[in-house]
């Protein structure tokens, strides 16, 4: 639906030759365009101007080769400086388990971004990695939730820890991790209830957990649809629990994921995973030139 | 600060705070041009002009509030829930339902979402917390044959309300958009006047994504309304004017919390006053 940024960025250069320097007023045109594109894949206010201004300098006076259109110019600028803000080529998207077992990874969110789902993605992924996984259960609010998740856990016959209904949270995830050591479980993933940021009781409630177990991995669990507010949850969830990567959901459908760029830039907490559909083995590494391309619309 | 003359800055900032509230760039820049020229034509002078001239083209995108639809030749009305995942639709079925016994209603549900672990058993909780019938069949099982279901009970045990769950899906997957044109077939077969309200639930931390999800259910199966869920959270939910003003479709609810009692009637005034409020 949206005009491609390369097609608009044609538009804007036609009527230069392909030759020489791109110049100021050149290049002030075509940032208009890349904000614009920026802002329709959700990318934060603040965050584009930032990039905008990393770009418009790298590209004033940049030398238009013979090869390459200024269009194509600009784009391989805006592309690169992307991959570098969303963690460079060489980024840590890896999990760090090299703790001694159990390694704990305790997912956090905002409601229905994704969580319970990943985390049978992930014991799904990990399992065929050769670790031992545990599923735990630390959702006492939503309806059901540990249902779900010892449906997805029977589904794969992954064990899943759970208590009654009432428990504390935060005494499930200290039992559970006893019953890994146990259990010799290698790994233990924490699905713990939706919450929002602003939500002081329940954001208590996950630094206890993380103070309590600490953790290996804190992971946000984001929905690739989200808008502008993606900094303020990102930073919010970060400062109480101090994130170690994050997990972007919903990359099935049409959403750019701009979220991740500006959760990138903002917090510095790297993208790990993406999910991409509703089955348990919807679980991709991260590529950051591939979600790059992905924002810009390519 | 009320009287402040309209300057450069001042433009600069309005645009930042639509933009942040998500209504999105293209919506932002009609919206501005449109001051600028209403700002020269009827000399608006200060800043609170025109703000003021700002919550009248904002309400004139939300368009007028409108109430839920009953069916009026049959005696049950069906109201289908859909979105994309994890928007809130079970939760917002709950909600309505519990709503509209409040109000007299004898509601009944049925659980079609078949597919997501744990759906059925989600809305059964609500349903017993609420004391609402759920009809349910076993995971896996074809939406279409709940609803089927569901419709017989409805009709057979006197109730005059159905609310159909359906399971999350991306509008870009086209054998689960297929699926929900069957379950609108199954209704209409029986109903030929319904469904009379297939509502969209959408999370109010969505950004421009959202009139993408309008725009093709609406093209899919069509649209009476738009719920959106989660304005407890920090997110303005600013797409419902771009969603409103390009579908021609209300909003109707908003879902302001986890509980039963956390849904609202839409009021676009006090929709518009939280979008432009100040935050620190
Ligand atoms: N298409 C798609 N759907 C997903 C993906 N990840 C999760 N979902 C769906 O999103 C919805 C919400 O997922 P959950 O795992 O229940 O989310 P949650 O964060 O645990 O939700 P709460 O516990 O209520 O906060 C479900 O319908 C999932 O099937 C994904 O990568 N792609
Ligand atoms: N804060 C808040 N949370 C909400 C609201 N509405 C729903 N939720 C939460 O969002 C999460 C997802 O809600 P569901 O009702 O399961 O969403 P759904 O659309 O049915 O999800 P799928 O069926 O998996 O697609 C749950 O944790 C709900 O408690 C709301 O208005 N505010
Ligand atoms: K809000
Ligand atoms: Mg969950
Ligand atoms: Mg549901």
């Amino acid at each position: 639906m949206f005009e491609s940024l390369s097609k608009r960025l044609e538009g804007i250069f036609s009527g230069l030759s392909g030759k020489g320097k791109l110049t100021e007023a050149d290049v002030n045109e075509a940032m208009r365009e890349v904000r614009l594109a920026l802002l329709e894949a959700d990318v934060n206010l603040r965050v584009v101007r930032q990039f905008v201004e990393r770009v418009r300098a790298k590209a004033i006076g940049a030398e238009v080769l013979g090869s390459f259109s200024p269009a194509q110019q600009v784009l391989q600028i805006v592309h690169e400086e992307l991959i570098d803000m969303l963690g460079g080529e060489g980024s840590q998207n890896r999990l760090d388990l090299g703790g001694p077992p159990p390694n704990v990874i305790m997912l956090v969110g905002l409601q229905g971004s994704g969580k319970t789902t990943t985390a049978a993605k992930l014991a799904n992924y990990l399992r065929k990695e050769g670790q031992r996984p545990l599923l735990v259960a630390a959702d006492m609010y939503r309806p059901a939730a540990v249902r779900q998740l010892q449906t997805l856990g029977k589904q794969l016959s992954i064990p899943v820890y759970a208590e009654p209904m009432g428990a504390n949270p935060v005494d499930i995830c200290v039992h559970a991790v006893d019953y890994a050591r146990e259990q010799a479980a290698s790994v233990v993933i924490l699905d713990t209830a939706g919450r929002l940021n602003i939500d002081e009781q329940m954001m208590q409630e996950v630094i206890a957990i993380r103070k309590r177990v600490q953790p290996r991995e804190v992971l946000l669990v984001a929905d690739a649809m989200t808008g502008q507010e993606a900094v303020r949850v990102a930073s919010d969830f970060n400062q109480a629990v101090a994130l170690t990567g994050m997990i972007l959901t919903k990359m099935d459908g049409d959403a750019r994921g701009g979220a991740a760029l500006s959760i990138r830039a903002v917090t510095g907490v790297p993208v790990k995973f993406l999910g991409v559909g509703e089955k348990t083995d919807a679980l991709e590494p991260f590529y950051p030139d591939r979600l790059a391309s992905r924002i810009l619309g390519m | 600060r009320q009287d402040e003359p309209v300057t450069d800055t001042f433009w600069d900032e309005l645009e930042e705070s639509l933009i942040e509230a998500d209504v999105g760039a293209s919506t932002t820049t009609w919206l501005l041009e449109r001051l600028r020229e209403r700002a020269e034509q009827e000399r608006l002078r200060t800043t609170s002009q025109v703000r003021r001239a700002l919550r009248e083209e904002l309400l004139t995108l939300l368009g007028k509030a409108a109430p839920l639809h009953f069916a009026t030749q049959a005696p049950l009305t069906v109201m289908l829930i859909i979105g994309v995942n994890g928007s809130g639709k079970t939760t917002t079925v709950a909600k309505l339902a519990y709503r509209l016994k409040q109000e007299g209603h004898r509601v009944i549900l049925a659980a079609a979402d078949t597919f997501r672990a744990g759906a059925i058993e989600q809305l059964k909780a609500w349903g017993e917390r609420i004391d609402v019938p759920v009809i349910s069949q076993n995971p896996g099982s074809d939406p279409g044959a709940v609803v089927y279901d569901a419709i017989q009970a409805g009709l057979s045990r006197g109730h005059d309300v159905l609310l159909v769950d359906t399971a999350g899906r991306l509008h870009t997957k086209f054998n689960l958009m297929e699926e929900l044109k069957k379950i609108g077939k199954v209704v209409q077969k029986f109903l030929p006047e319904g469904p009379q309200e297939l509502l969209i639930v959408i999370d109010a931390t969505t950004g421009q994504n959202a009139l993408l999800q309008a725009r093709k259910f609406a093209e899919d199966v069509g649209l009476t309304g738009v719920i959106i869920t989660k304005m407890d959270s920090t997110a303005k939910g600013g797409f419902a004017f771009a969603v409103a003003d390009d579908l021609g479709v209300p909003i109707k609810f908003l879902g302001t919390g986890e509980k039963v009692t956390d849904l609202t009637p839409f009021d676009p005034e006090s929709f518009v006053e939280a979008l432009l409020a100040q935050d620190e």
